[in-house]
């Protein structure tokens, strides 16, 4: 049954949580630990399925696979669509590796009302994965949407001090950008019927759509507002600090691992191949505030005294190099860019996990609490530097690699750019190796840290998968960037293409001038020339 | 389009006639037994608003084919488009009624009145869906208004919804005043009340005429008061702050529905002509009643007030509709309405639960801790209140889906994109009650509200309500399919 060819793999493996949800609410809630295992279970085997996808993928081909298709409100033309391609075979697969390991990690971080935790995490999964498949914009929609409200009572019922605030911060501030998306979604909409005469919410009809530039520019607007905030780009950060400090480990893990992933992704998805003229139009913005974010994020983190905080804004800056990678619009930038994202699930992720192993010990995030951990936590020490090389991308890490190609992309696109974000490299490297130093080296200072225990099996359970999938990426990239190949060479090929074909086409004299402005960026930054 | 033309067709008003049979019938068993049998009046009720309905539902030609059947001298219609109403009408009485059980048995006011009133409540709405003449949509207003005016000051031992009905009577009537002016200087004229007539003659003579414009601007404003819009809209905070809670509920979805749909036959089959004229109005009156709606709906302490301005905002919402007419701008206005029954009784049921006797507990801090104490009800609340907000998968946000699509459709983009913004604006005051729900603590835990009107008929409410909301958010095609049959046939 696994195997036939119209096994729906993708709705199985979106909807397997959410039978773990139902079956969850069977169980009355004083068996906590039935409970854990049972979401703990239930989103390996998720995982499990989700890695049929990976072997059953065909790398020659940048067309969707595994390509589902069910009527669901047909006066609207909206239909039920999943399908995945290179872009988001990764995104999918980092969904459901990382919700395996954050439920894991959350056992004894959240003892309060388990079963909600859980079910919310659990919905959350659901929500992520069908993101990255929904091939239809109304199903994507819902999914993106959906997907709120679990997190907003994460961060709010098991959030810290200051939870309300940031769960209705983080609420408001990606609706306000969604809601945008959604009245663009419709114009898309009515103008594809007016193209065609038909209608359709089919994603992939709007990529062969020409749209005139001027419509581009402000429907591209209102897309990238929604994806810079979740990404999030300078200066649409602000709900991230307060969200991620305030969220429980396994929230953080999720909403630094798989939900600002959606903000790239929306992207690549929908920004480039829709409006390829409006985004060469915006590269030099997307650009510089992509910069502005790699050394802002890189110079708040170096100025934090809580861990976690530090590692939230080391998001800001990590984000800032995919946004930078992604906007070279070349093949090695958005390569590198791709899996950056990955990357940074992993080692961000990991970082968190790491956070959260240190709080659940002391209950405290200020880094002036700690040092000299090394002495009574070697293992936990030694760890937490591994992860830390990671993260700011040292040779052998998956942190190189990506930065490594997303550098290769922007020094193609553009030297002064390229030159400015390796300030970024430094800065990463300093916060990080600093943070290390003043947490694990040194003598013990505080005499509550003498008693502390080193990892437990549980601990190790779901550290050290992560640390595979780094050293994998980091060592023998070639598995995890050739599945990539077909569908970005694709990608590419069509922005180029559309921009070509519309410079040939006879169009009024505003439009031409305008198309004239966007030729020179692309000319000066040498395109792929 | 088809016309069936009849003078005296009591088919056509079967529904309406045993609405008011069983009203009062509640009557008279009060009035020859006394309380001994008070149980059987929401019985009595109950089966007659599942009669009308089965009455709406089995009429020849419902939802099937677009047949408009006209009776009584062309003053009655039965097409699509009113049954669909009645329906709306019916199902929120219903909802209401069973909501209402053991609230009334709690406040010691069990008597047949205000099941009699509910009855002749919706008898007048559905009059209003089904008028085809000016004159008698102003009866069904006034049959409507009237059961109104006394359910709102229903308990009458409690100060505030005396003061509701007062506020609501003398502003009402005064609204009703602007109607019936407004319909003399469109009878003055035309020369006729019939709305088809009204259609055809302003077709042949042009729409000049000063008075005629005079005659649309009093009934703007009258249909204003009704459905409270902004800047006609200050009686509704008092008023559903003050009336009983299940009322208000009551009065939030079905006679805002009722003036939208008289509303709608009323300017879109007779005055289509003014059209250039009133565009510009109601574009203001839309931006004004969506954004004061919920920006003073943002600093509420009391969440029937809140819901209050809620409901001014969602009228709003309902007017983008109203102003995108055509066929997807009018089939959304049934669809939201129909959410918003759903969504919006729901949420007053979960109210009414946990309201205590003399409503003592209906501000936002009251709510703290509920959703530990009554886990089902406030997961019912947060449904319901995402569901407003237009959070998928949920009705409300699949009414405006449909809302804003119309209005995209009709190059209405700016209005779309207030009306989004505007939705988030409201996600944060409906946000208040799901925080103090789930993630704030009350200071004791005997603070938590206990659930003094819980009573199988409410928690049948509340799961209908539910169903509704997700059935309307995950499956909507069949009531798509519904909505489009239900479109007015004479455009």
């Amino acid at each position: 049954m696994m195997n036939a060819a119209n096994f729906p793999i993708l709705s199985v493996t979106t909807f397997l949580p959410l039978a773990g949800v139902a079956l969850i609410c069977l169980i009355p809630s004083r068996h906590r630990k039935a409970i854990q295992w049972t979401a703990f279970l239930t989103t390996v085997v998720t995982f499990l399925v989700s890695l049929q996808l990976y072997f059953r993928f065909d790398l020659t081909t940048w067309e969707m696979q595994f390509v589902e298709d069910a009527s669901w409100i047909p006066q609207f033309a909206i239909r039920y669509q999943m399908g995945i391609d290179g872009i988001s075979l990764l995104l999918v697969l980092l969904t459901t590796f990382l919700s395996a390991v954050s439920v894991l990690s959350t056992w004894s971080a959240v003892t309060e009302r388990v079963k909600a935790y859980m079910a919310s995490l659990l919905l959350l999964e659901t929500g992520m994965i069908g993101v990255f498949c929904a091939l239809d914009f109304i199903l994507f929609y819902v999914f993106w949407e959906v997907m709120l409200i679990p997190m907003y009572f994460i961060i709010g019922i098991w959030g810290g001090p200051r939870r309300i605030y940031a769960a209705v911060k983080f609420f408001i501030y990606t609706m306000s950008g969604s809601v945008l998306m959604l009245v663009a979604i419709l114009v898309l909409y009515f103008m594809y019927h007016e193209a065609t005469g038909t209608y359709s919410f089919y994603i992939l009809d709007y990529h062969k759509l020409g749209l005139p530039a001027n419509v581009q520019i402000w429907l591209f607007l209102a897309f990238a507002v929604a994806f810079a905030i979740k990404v999030p780009m300078f200066p649409f950060h602000t709900w991230l600090p307060d969200a991620h400090v305030e969220a429980p480990t396994a929230g953080s893990v999720i909403l630094a691992g798989v939900l600002l992933k959606m903000g790239t992704y929306g992207f690549l998805r929908f920004c480039l191949p829709i409006f390829p003229q409006a985004s060469v139009v915006f590269v030099p913005l997307i650009l510089a505030l992509s910069l502005i974010g790699i050394i802002y994020g890189a110079l708040v983190s170096l100025a934090q005294d809580d861990v976690k905080k530090l590692v939230a804004y080391s998001s800001v800056s990590h984000l800032g190099y995919c946004m930078l990678g992604m906007f070279a619009l070349n093949v090695d930038g958005i390569k590198g860019s791709l899996i950056q994202m990955i990357n940074h699930g992993l080692s961000t992720g990991a970082l968190f996990l790491i956070v959260g192993i240190l709080y659940e010990r002391r209950h405290t995030r200020l880094i002036s609490e700690y040092g000299g951990l090394m002495k009574v936590m070697p293992i936990f020490a030694f760890l937490f530097l591994l992860v830390a090389f990671s993260s700011m991308g040292v040779p052998g890490t998956n942190g190189f690699v990506g930065e490594l190609l997303i550098l290769i992309g922007a020094f193609q696109a553009s030297l002064k750019f390229g030159l400015a974000a390796t300030i970024g490299l430094i800065l990463g490297a300093v916060y990080l190796l600093w943070t290390v130093k003043r947490v694990t080296y040194g003598p013990i200072t505080k005499p509550e840290n003498e008693v502390l225990k080193d990892m437990t099996v549980r601990e190790y359970a779901y550290m050290l998968p992560v640390l595979v999938f780094i050293f994998w990426i980091g060592l023998y990239p070639k598995p995890f960037l050739r599945t990539m190949d077909a569908s970005v060479a694709h990608l590419l090929e069509s922005v180029h293409a559309k921009q070509a074909a519309q410079v040939l086409e006879q169009k009024p004299a505003w439009f031409q001038n305008l198309l004239a402005k966007a030729d020179i960026q692309q000319l000066t930054k040498g395109q792929g020339r | 389009m088809e016309q069936v033309m009849s003078s005296i067709s009591l088919s056509a008003i079967a529904p309406e006639l045993v609405l008011v049979a069983c009203g009062l019938i509640v009557l008279m068993i009060q009035a020859v037994f006394g309380s001994r049998f008070r149980d059987s009046f929401a019985y009595v009720s109950l089966l007659g608003i599942g009669g009308a309905a089965f009455l709406v539902l089995t009429s020849p030609g419902a939802f099937e084919s677009k047949i408009v059947e006209y009776s009584f001298c062309d003053m009655w219609v039965v097409d699509n488009f009113s049954r669909f109403f009645k329906l709306i009408f019916l199902i929120g009485t219903g909802l209401t009624l069973l909501i209402s059980l053991r609230y009334l048995d709690n406040e010691a006011m069990q008597h047949s009145e205000y099941y009699a009133l509910m009855l002749l409540c919706t008898v007048g709405m559905m009059v209003m869906a089904s008028a085809a003449e000016l004159i008698t949509i102003f009866l069904g207003v006034e049959l409507m208004s009237i059961s109104l005016y006394a359910l709102a000051g229903y308990t009458r031992s409690r100060m505030m919804s005396n003061e509701a009905a007062i506020k609501y009577f003398i502003l009402g009537s005064f609204a009703s005043g602007f109607l019936i002016y407004g319909i003399a200087l469109i009878y003055g004229t035309t020369g006729t009340s019939q709305i088809p007539a009204i259609a055809r003659y302003l077709a042949q003579a042009g729409a000049g005429a000063a008075v005629l414009v005079m005659g649309m601007a009093l009934l703007i404003i009258g249909f204003g008061f009704k459905t409270a819009s902004v800047p006609f809209h200050m009686w509704a905070p008092d008023v559903y702050e003050g009336a009983p809670a299940p009322v208000t509920g009551f009065m939030s979805a079905g006679p805002k529905a009722a003036a939208f749909a008289a509303f709608v036959r009323i300017f879109m089959e007779a005055l289509p002509t003014l059209q250039t004229d009133w565009i510009m109005v109601i574009w203001l009156i839309a931006v004004l009643t969506m954004t004061v709606g919920n920006i003073i709906a943002l600093v509420q302490e009391n969440i029937k007030r809140m819901l209050a301005y809620s409901s001014i905002a969602h009228a709003g919402y309902v007017l983008v509709a109203f102003l995108a007419a055509g066929e997807l701008g009018l089939t959304s206005i049934l669809y939201y309405m129909l959410a918003y029954t759903f969504m919006n009784i729901g949420a007053f049921a979960v109210i009414t639960m946990l309201a205590g006797a003399g409503e003592t507990r209906v501000k936002v801090e009251d709510y703290r801790g509920v959703g530990y104490k009554h886990p089902v009800a406030a997961l019912a609340m947060s449904l319901f209140l995402f569901s407003l907000a237009g959070i998928p998968p949920t009705g409300g946000f699949m009414g405006k889906f449909y809302i804003f699509s119309a209005a995209v459709k009709q190059g209405y983009i700016w209005l779309a994109i207030i009306g989004v913004l505007n939705s988030v604006v409201s996600v944060y005051y409906y946000l208040r009650v799901t925080v103090a729900m789930y993630m704030q603590a009350p200071e004791k835990d005997e603070d938590v509200p206990a659930a003094s009107a819980l009573s199988p008929a409410l928690v049948v409410a509340i799961f209908i309500s539910a169903y509704g909301v997700l059935s309307l958010g995950l499956f909507p095609s069949t009531y798509v399919a519904m909505v489009k049959e239900s479109f007015l046939s004479f455009l």
